[in-house]
């Protein structure tokens, strides 16, 4: 017998949490549903309609040039399903607006307009482990929506469903993915160098393309890099004047600017105030059009932009679109504090010992009070919270089996009958 | 360190591979004396101890093995080839495993592949003409890194444990695979589309241990080989580096008129037939011979990856047993040759997969074992699972071929918690340092005693078995042919 195996040390219990996963405790809940609630109303008083899509979806509809980033992809949970013999994977869903792309595709396709919301977790692997991989966020969507209108009407969406969770110090910016193309275009790569260098961009690696405009000696386009970069607009007038500054550009630039400047000129007649950043793109190849980034306290809690090739891409016909998403892991940390130590129910019914008799005579109280519109929870043993408006004991005893506890007036009497407890605490 | 044996602190564990590079590492080994007289292919032991070095001990695994073991922190020290090193990396990039220095040992390298009878000359040529890829390899998570990087719209990876180069073009578009160069590809009816990286040993270690241990005299004495720039250290790289795509300068190859018409043939086969390679290949074809299925190049001499029959209507590919069961599920082979230890892993996997036995051929038979080490006071699974319950296990560590089989044994017996580890051969020599339970074939039990391990329950026998694939059994086209050959394969039958 090995002595060994006999003093190896006992296994200590660990967490058998995931890594990289994390739970959300009942005061994570209270926020939680407070953003979902505020979200859904809004959505629904806008006129979207909820849906919702699964977990897994085949890799290769987030695999094509112009859906996610490489660095995206090389972080998406992939697997062979149960029957995934044929080799086709399969994604834990790596973004929430694809699969509503896919979705509108299968399903709702024959409405010329779908304007859609949803709320969902996505996965994305992270390295460390010390931030989450497991992601929360409410989206909407408005497919069909071609016109600058449907971008300005969801960005006061976005904006409406922040002011009314009460966030503070939201800041609005705003990109044009149409531009960014533009000027990458303009440098006349090859498709594959478009693509890598796309890919670069969007995920925030400005200096690649400032040093691939020099070194193309594209000044039309270093110009404009350094106008965009170095200046942030406050109004749709800094978008006219880089109209009026670049009067060599290309055809495309020049209409992506006149869609840029016509939402700004929305959003100024609106008094919706933002702030024109051009790196404001948020990682996604699929952006087309106006892209925008909300910031609360300086910590970026949603985004969108437009999307038009999105659709098309996935064989979907012609289809624009555009939407947002807020994130709800950094929204839950800066939603003000709101009613989050008060307990769900305030009406506790304590049996006095667990017999059968008294057993029934509680759930049938608990029952009543239900019924009655009441929220009440049962005890019968041991600890008691402290922040009950009321407590009926339940002894089944003599004339009043029920004792009513005011616990806020500090009184207490018995009651004979179930009705009576209705009456006492009404 | 993940040990459950008590082990000293100071010592330095180093894993070294069998296989093509075992001369040369020993070689070098000696050259800078390190103590380590019983690495050799002759010699044939796990287990070594260093003479120089009394803090030093190594054990020899199969090469892909080593970066997992050095990553999870079993060894402080590797040495193993750069392409399992990068399948390791590409997938585990946050993983504690660091390159430290190629050790200029080599050949060749990891190529992107066609067959020659494809249309393609160059990866973006071929990247633009095609939108669907079925992409087979022995690494998959190069495959797939691969496969994501080019932008592959719709792909399907086949990972399996060899023969890679006989897959395309019928079975396959590309093959991610090793090759001595881009005339030895074309000798086998491949064109390279990209050469990835050139293959050579690798010294890595593990972070932690580089970290917190002193391992200054090993890596001292490494140091003077390789590529011989002083200290090893200060040349370690802290996060593995991606690897890097190199463009092939190769022309278009092109096939002998002899390869052109073999392969246009296979196509044209009514029935297609997968028979193993490796030890399998003796007995099967001792059997095809008895059942007068007269086949020419299928032997372990002398072996064609694709031999030939006397039959017009029949295609024969010699591939790996244990990839014949996906293989045939995906419709690339209506008929194969494998073990049933084989096709009971892929249907844990998937379940609904539609691959049938057909036949029981009865040679090459071995019972599937759960086995511990003799030190380990359970003389069965229920004696292990209370073991396991009460705390004894750090979790329970069981090493195995059969990832599904294990998997679903343990599931089934409710031991809880273990993990497992994916072995790729000798997994024997996992235990007990590496591992607590294998899950492992066995013919008459001599090996594991000899490693001091003992059986504590058989999981099932298994024999060489004929499958097929569903569909092909209920095709009208293909029914009286494979009923002709069910008849023959049965003519063999003992």
């Amino acid at each position: 017998m090995n002595n060994s195996f006999f003093t190896a040390k006992p296994y200590l219990q660990r967490s058998c949490k995931c890594k990289g996963m994390q739970d959300l405790l009942p005061k994570d809940m209270l926020r939680f549903r407070r953003i979902e609630d505020a979200f859904r109303n809004c959505c629904r008083e806008w006129g979207y309609q909820e849906v919702r899509t699964p977990t897994l979806e085949y890799l290769h509809l987030f695999t094509a040039t112009g859906t996610l980033t490489p660095n995206k992809l090389g972080k998406v949970y992939s697997f062979l399903d149960w029957d995934g013999w044929s080799g086709e994977r399969v994604v834990l869903r790596p973004d929430g607006t694809i699969p509503v792309a896919r979705l509108y595709i299968n399903n709702l396709s024959e409405r010329e307009i779908a304007r859609l919301f949803y709320v969902t977790n996505i996965f994305a692997f992270e390295e460390t482990g010390k931030e989450s991989r497991e992601r929360w966020q409410c989206g909407a969507e408005f497919l069909g929506g071609a016109k600058f209108t449907a971008d300005a009407e969801i960005i006061l969406l976005a904006r409406e469903v922040t002011r009314r969770l009460g966030l503070n110090n939201i800041e609005l910016q705003l990109s044009h993915a149409g531009l960014v193309r533009a000027m990458i275009k303009e440098l006349k790569l090859s498709s594959s160098e478009e693509a890598k260098l796309t890919s670069r961009v969007v995920e925030g690696d400005w200096q690649a393309l400032t040093l691939m405009a020099d070194s193309c000696q594209m000044s039309v386009v270093s110009k404009l890099l350094s106008q965009l970069l170095g200046l942030k607009g406050k109004s749709s007038s800094f978008l006219q004047n880089l109209r009026a500054l670049s009067p060599q550009a290309s055809s495309d630039f020049k209409s992506s600017l006149e869609d840029f400047i016509n939402i700004a000129l929305l959003l100024d007649s609106l008094s919706c105030g933002y702030e024109i950043d051009i790196t404001a793109i948020q990682g996604f190849e699929y952006y087309t059009g106006v892209c925008f980034q909300l910031l609360a306290d300086g910590e970026k809690v949603g985004g969108g932009g437009r999307y038009d090739n999105l659709v098309p891409l996935m064989s979907g016909g012609g289809t624009p679109a555009c939407g947002f998403a807020l994130y709800i892991d950094p929204t839950m940390k800066s939603l003000p504090l709101e009613g989050e130590g008060k307990s769900e129910s305030e009406i506790l019914v304590k049996g006095e010992d667990i017999t059968p008799e008294i057993a029934k005579r509680c759930f049938t109280l608990v029952q009543s009070l239900h019924d009655a519109g009441h929220a009440a929870e049962l005890g019968f043993t041991g600890w008691v919270k402290s922040d009950y408006r009321w407590i009926i004991l339940v002894s089944g005893r003599g004339t009043s089996p029920f004792v009513l506890i005011d616990c806020k007036q500090k009184r207490q009497r018995g009651v004979a009958s179930v009705a009576e407890v209705l009456d006492g605490i009404r | 360190m993940n040990v459950n044996m008590e082990s000293q602190p100071s010592y330095v564990k180093l894993a070294l591979p069998k296989g093509r590079f075992l001369s040369s590492i020993a070689n070098l080994l000696g050259k800078i004396d390190l103590g380590f007289s019983h690495y050799s292919n002759e010699a044939r032991q796990y287990r070594l101890r260093s003479t120089r070095f009394p803090y030093l001990s190594a054990k020899v695994f199969q090469e892909k093995d080593i970066p997992i073991q050095v990553a999870v922190g079993n060894y402080d020290l590797g040495i193993c080839g750069s392409d399992w090193i990068e399948e390791f990396v590409v997938k585990y990039p946050a993983g504690a495993l660091v390159k430290i220095s190629s050790l200029n040992y080599g050949e060749g390298s990891i190529y992107v592949v066609a067959s020659n009878q494809e249309k393609f000359s160059s990866l973006d040529e071929s990247l633009a003409m095609q939108d669907d890829w079925r992409i087979v390899s022995e690494y998959p998570n190069l495959a797939e890194a691969f496969a994501l990087k080019f932008r592959m719209r719709k792909f399907r990876i086949f990972p399996v444990w060899g023969a890679a180069e006989v897959y395309p073009p019928e079975n396959a578009d590309l093959a991610i695979l090793w090759g001595k160069n881009e005339s030895a590809l074309k000798a086998q009816g491949l064109v390279s589309l990209a050469k990835l990286f050139p293959i050579t040993a690798f010294l890595i270690a593990n972070r932690e241990s580089l970290e917190s241990k002193n391992l200054s005299q090993i890596l001292t004495c490494l140091s003077h080989v390789g590529t011989g720039q002083g200290n090893v250290v200060a040349r370690v790289s802290r996060s593995p580096e991606p690897f890097v795509f190199c463009h092939s300068e190769g022309e278009k190859q092109s096939l002998s008129e002899g390869e052109v018409v073999k392969q246009s043939q296979w196509q044209a086969k009514e029935i297609k037939l997968a028979l193993p390679d490796g030890h399998q290949c003796p007995p099967t074809s001792q059997f095809l011979e008895r059942a007068g299925l007269n086949l020419q190049g299928y032997s372990d001499k002398a072996l064609n990856r694709r031999p030939s029959v006397d039959l017009d209507w029949l295609g024969i590919k010699v591939i790996r047993p244990q990839d014949m069961p996906l293989q045939v599920a995906n419709g690339n082979f209506d008929l194969a040759v494998t073990g049933e230890d084989w096709l009971l892993e892929h249907l844990y996997r998937f379940p609904s997969s539609p691959v049938a036995k057909l036949l029981t051929l009865g040679f090459g038979g071995v019972r599937i074992v759960a086995a511990v080490s003799q030190d380990i006071p359970a003389a069965n699974i229920g004696e292990l699972r209370s073991l396991v319950q009460s705390g004894k296990f750090a979790p329970l560590r069981v090493a195995s071929e059969y990832i599904n089989i294990a998997d679903k044994y343990l599931r089934d017996n409710h031991v809880s918690p273990y993990k497992l580890i994916p072995t790729w051969g000798a997994s024997e020599a996992f235990l007990p340092e590496d591992a607590d339970l294998l899950i492992d074939n066995a013919q008459t039990g001599k090996t594991l005693a000899q490693h001091n391990l003992k059986i504590i329950d058989m999981l099932f026998q298994s024999t060489a078995c004929l499958i097929g694939n569903k569909d092909s059994l209920d095709s009208q086209d293909k029914k009286e042919r494979i009923e002709f050959l069910n008849r023959v394969f049965q003519s063999g039958l003992l």
